[in-house]
C-alpha cells in the first residue's frame, strides 16, 4: 500500500502504532497511523515442517529471526526509526505451541502448530468416561487436538527429558504471543514471560471464570505450573523492547487473530459479530462479560480485556471448508480457472437448479460435529449444469454462516443485528449477498481489509493513550460496502429447509469401523 | 477483395505448420514445407518470436507455438478477478480522497460497475455494483472511449446525448476530448452526468498494457473540483490508484 506522508507534518507529528501478526504461514508488520490507516506493510513467510501425515511443525527460531526482519522492514518502509512508534501490538495464530529453555532461550522442540492432530488419541484418553466436555464446564471448549494444553502434556511426554527439566522450572511455555513478547523485551536478559486472556482460553487450561489456571485441570493433564506465563489482559504494557529497531517502545497488546479481527472489526457491544472468510471461516460474536456456555457446538472464548476493565467474552463457531471449496472446484474439479471466475460461472444462472453442495469433507463442524459425514451434492437432475453447482458452492458458505448464527443466537439468546466481514472472500459480491439474503440481515464490509493487524494496533494504542477510548475507535471505522437482504421470507424459509434436509443426507456416511 | 499482404499470409503459414500436432520443428523443414528460402524463414519466425507467438526450444534449437498464442484466444479479463485485484487499492483510494471508488469495464454500449467502495462517511449509501453508466459522458467512459477503440466506436454507436446542459454533443470536440485524455492520462466529468456532480478516472492496463477497465472517484463538485478543475491531489490519488492495480495485474511500470 502506497504511504501517504503528509510532508508539511513535522516528524514529531508523526506517531504510529506498530502491529506484529504472527500467523500460520507468514509474520507481518504493519504500521498503522492515528485514523486506522495502513502506513506500511512487511511480510515474510516461514517452512511448513510435516514430519509425518497429520503432524505440522514451525521451527520457533526461524519465526523469531522473521519477526525481527518484518519489523525492520515496515519501519524501513514507512521511513520512520522508533522515536515515531508509540507502542507494538502482537496478534498470532492462536494454540500453536512451544517449550523453549529459559536460561538459553532455545526452543527444546519445533512448535507443534494448531493443525497438527498428533494428540487425537491422548484428547480421547483424557476425556475419560466423560467424553470431550470434560472440561466444557470451566474452559467453554471440548477436547480438541487443536487447544494448547494437550500439545504440552504430549511434548513433556514424547520428548527426552522434557518433564525433568519442566518440573525443575527450566523450560517455559508459550502459545506464540508469548515467544514473540519474551524475545521482544529481553528474552534471557530479563523477557517477560507473559500471556493474555484471549491466547490463555485457547490452552484448555484456563478457567474462564477465574481469569487463571485451573489446577484442577492442571493436574489431570500433567502441566506443571511452572512452565506457564502469567496471564495478562489483552491491552496493557507488558514491557519494553530491549535491543532491535524499536529498543524501548512499549509491548502493549496482545490477542489471538481472530479475537483481533473482532476488536479491529470494532465489534464492542453484546451482539456485534465479525466472520472472516478465507479457506475456512472464523465467525465471532460478542456477549458481553458474561461468559455463554454453549449447548449448540459453538465455543465459548474469551474476546479480549482491556487493562483492568471487566472481560469481554465470545461465541465462536467455525467452518472448515468454504474457500477450500472453491478453490476444490478450481483445483481438484477444472471447473474454473481462478477462484473469481466462480462469481462469473454462478451469475450465468438464477438460482442452484434445486442442487444443494454440503462439503463436509472431514466431516461437519459446528453446529453438528459429526465425523461421520462426508461431502455431498444433492438434488441433481438432468436440469442441472455446472453453473448452478457454483451457485451452490456459493450458497454453501453462506447456509453455513446461517448455521452458526442460528447456534449463536440459541445459546446467547442475542440476534445478530448485522455482520462484519472481512478476508479474501469478500471479494465476492454474489456471496456476500447470499449472505445477506440467507440471514435477513445486513453484510458489512469495513475499508481496512487487515482488520487482525489493526485490532492488535488498537488495543497497543489504548494500552498507551494513543487512542483514549474504544468511542474513538469506533469513529475511525469506515464502511466500505453494504449488502441488504433482498430475498422474500417465503423463499429463504424453503430453500433453507433444503439446505438442512441435504445436511442430514451427509451423516452416518462412514461406517463405525471406518 | 482488397490487395492481400503476402508476409502476413507466409506467417500464417509458419502458424498452421507448428499447430499441426504438438511438435517441433526446425528451420529447414519449416522453409522446405512451406516453399520458402532459409532467410526468409528465419525472418518471419523471429517476429513471430519477439511477438510470443512461436517460441525456439534452448537445445535443439526448433520451434514451437508460443504462449501469446494461447493468450490471444482466452485474453478476456474476469470481472470478478478484476475486483479482487482492485479491492485494496480502491479502499485505499476511497479513503484517502474520501469520495466513492469505482472500477468500471466496457459492457455492451456502456460502463458496467464491477466494483464500488462506499464515501467513507457514516452516510447511508447503496451498493452500485452491476450499474450501468453512459460512455461519452462519465470520466469512466471517457478513459475506456479513449484507450479501448472498440469502447469508441460503441460510444459513437450509441450516440452521444445529451444528459446535462454540460454534456459533450459534438462529435468532433467529443474526440479532441478523448485526444487530451490519451496525452495527460486520466479523464474528467464535470457535471457532464449529473449536474453538481464531478468525476475523475484512469485506465487500468494489463500486462500486455491493453486497457481492461477504468477506475475513478465521484463526489460533489464542491469537494471535488478547484476552480473549474479537479483538484491535483484527487488525480494524483486516482492515478497512484490505477498504477497499483495495473502493478497487480503484470503491467510494467508507467
Amino acid at each position: 500500500m502506497s504511504s501517504t506522508h503528509d510532508p508539511s507534518f513535522s516528524a514529531e507529528q508523526r506517531e504510529y502504532i506498530a502491529a506484529i501478526d504472527q500467523g500460520t504461514t507468514s509474520s507481518r508488520c504493519i504500521v498503522f497511523d492515528h485514523d486506522g490507516r495502513i502506513v506500511s506493510v512487511d511480510q515474510k513467510e516461514h517452512e511448513q515442517i510435516f514430519p509425518r501425515p497429520g503432524w505440522v511443525e514451525h521451527d520457533a527460531a526461524e519465526i523469531w529471526a522473521n519477526v525481527q526482519e518484518v519489523v525492520a522492514g515496515a519501519l524501513e518502509k514507512a521511513e520512520i526509526t522508533k522515536d515515531h512508534v508509540r507502542a507494538i501490538g502482537i496478534t498470532n495464530q492462536r494454540e500453536t505451541t512451544l517449550l523453549w529453555d529459559r536460561h538459553t532461550g532455545e526452543p527444546v522442540h519445533n512448535a507443534i502448530v494448531w493443525q497438527d492432530t498428533r494428540t487425537d488419541a491422548l484428547c480421547r484418553e483424557l476425556g475419560r468416561n466423560v467424553g470431550q466436555d470434560r472440561f466444557r464446564r470451566e474452559t467453554g471448549l471440548p477436547l480438541s487436538a487443536y487447544f494448547a494444553g494437550p500439545k504440552i502434556r504430549w511434548l513433556l511426554d514424547n520428548v527426552e527429558g522434557l518433564r525433568e527439566r519442566a518440573e525443575r522450572g527450566d523450560l517455559l511455555f508459550g502459545t506464540m504471543d508469548s515467544w514473540v513478547i519474551w524475545n521482544l523485551t529481553g528474552g534471557v536478559d530479563g523477557g517477560q514471560h507473559v500471556t493474555d486472556v484471549t491466547n490463555a482460553s485457547r490452552t484448555m487450561l484456563m478457567n474462564l471464570r477465574t481469569m487463571d489456571w485451573d489446577e484442577r485441570i492442571l493436574s489431570s493433564m500433567q502441566v506443571p505450573a511452572a512452565v506457564l506465563p502469567q496471564i495478562r489482559s489483552s491491552a496493557e504494557v507488558y514491557g519494553h523492547a530491549k535491543g532491535g529497531p524499536l529498543d524501548g517502545v512499549p509491548v502493549a497488546s496482545a490477542l489471538g487473530d481472530q479475537q483481533a479481527a473482532l476488536f479491529g472489526q470494532t465489534c464492542y457491544d453484546v451482539g456485534e459479530a465479525k466472520s472472516t472468510y478465507g479457506t475456512g471461516t472464523f465467525l465471532l460474536m460478542n456477549t458481553g462479560t458474561e461468559a455463554v456456555n454453549s449447548y449448540a457446538g459453538l465455543l465459548t472464548t474469551v474476546g479480549y480485556r482491556i487493562g483492568d476493565q471487566p472481560t469481554v467474552y465470545a461465541l465462536e463457531g467455525s467452518i472448515a471448508i468454504t474457500g477450500a471449496l472453491v478453490q476444490w472446484m478450481r483445483d481438484q474439479m477444472g471447473i474454473i480457472n481462478s477462484a473469481a471466475e466462480i462469481e462469473t460461472l454462478a451469475r450465468t444462472v438464477e438460482d442452484n437448479g434445486g442442487a444443494y453442495f454440503v462439503p463436509a469433507f472431514s466431516g461437519l463442524f459446528a453446529p453438528y460435529w459429526r465425523s461421520d459425514a462426508r461431502g455431498i451434492i444433492a438434488g441433481l437432475t438432468r436440469y442441472v449444469t455446472k453453473a448452478h453447482i457454483a451457485r451452490a458452492v456459493l450458497e454453501a458458505t453462506a447456509w453455513q454462516t446461517r448455521e452458526i448464527v442460528d447456534a449463536m443466537k440459541k445459546d446467547s439468546g442475542v440476534e445478530v443485528t448485522s455482520l462484519r466481514v472481512d478476508g479474501g472472500m469478500t471479494s465476492n459480491n454474489l456471496l456476500m449477498q447470499n449472505i445477506s439474503d440467507f440471514l435477513d440481515a445486513p453484510v458489512v464490509r469495513p475499508m481496512v481489509s487487515e482488520t487482525t493487524c489493526l485490532g492488535a494496533a488498537y488495543a497497543a494504542g489504548l494500552a498507551v493513550g494513543f487512542w483514549s477510548d474504544i468511542s474513538e475507535l469506533r469513529a475511525n471505522w469506515r464502511r466500505a460496502a453494504e449488502w441488504t437482504p433482498q430475498m422474500d421470507a417465503a423463499q429463504r424459509d424453503r430453500e433453507y429447509k433444503l439446505w438442512l434436509k441435504a445436511v442430514q443426507r451427509t451423516m452416518g456416511w462412514l461406517d463405525e469401523e471406518d | 477483395m482488397a490487395r492481400t499482404i503476402q508476409s502476413l499470409e507466409r506467417a500464417a503459414a509458419v502458424l498452421r505448420l507448428l499447430a499441426g500436432g504438438e511438435r517441433r520443428l526446425g528451420l529447414s523443414d519449416i522453409a522446405s514445407s512451406i516453399g520458402l528460402a532459409k532467410g526468409t524463414a528465419h525472418g518471419l519466425l523471429r517476429t513471430l518470436q519477439q511477438e510470443g507467438f512461436v517460441e525456439q526450444d534452448a537445445g535443439s534449437g526448433k520451434y514451437q507455438l508460443g504462449a501469446e498464442l494461447l493468450r490471444l484466444g482466452n485474453s478476456y479479463l474476469d470481472v470478478h478477478e478484476l475486483r479482487a485485484r482492485a479491492l485494496v487499492w480502491t479502499d485505499d483510494l476511497a479513503r484517502s480522497s474520501g469520495e466513492s471508488a469505482y472500477v468500471g469495464v466496457l459492457h455492451q454500449r456502456g460502463v458496467l460497475i464491477v466494483h464500488h467502495v462506499f464515501r467513507p462517511d457514516d452516510s447511508r449509501q447503496v451498493l452500485e455494483v452491476g450499474a450501468m453508466q453512459p460512455l461519452h459522458s462519465t470520466a469512466l467512459g471517457k478513459v475506456l472511449a479513449a484507450f479501448d477503440p472498440v469502447a469508441h466506436n460503441e460510444a459513437m454507436e450509441a450516440g452521444l446525448g445529451a444528459i446535462t446542459d454540460a454534456t459533450v454533443v459534438d462529435p468532433a470536440a467529443f474526440d479532441r476530448g478523448l485526444a487530451e485524455v490519451r496525452t495527460r492520462g486520466w479523464a474528467a466529468d464535470v457535471g457532464e452526468t449529473w449536474d453538481g456532480v464531478a468525476s475523475v478516472a484512469a485506465p487500468i492496463l494489463d500486462r500486455r498494457r491493453m486497457p481492461v477497465g477504468a477506475v475513478g472517484i465521484t463526489g460533489a463538485v464542491e469537494r471535488m473540483l478547484e476552480g473549474s478543475a479537479p483538484r491535483p491531489r484527487l488525480v494524483a490519488a486516482v492515478r497512484d490508484c490505477a498504477r497499483s492495480v495495473s502493478r497487480d495485474l503484470g503491467s510494467g511500470r508507467f
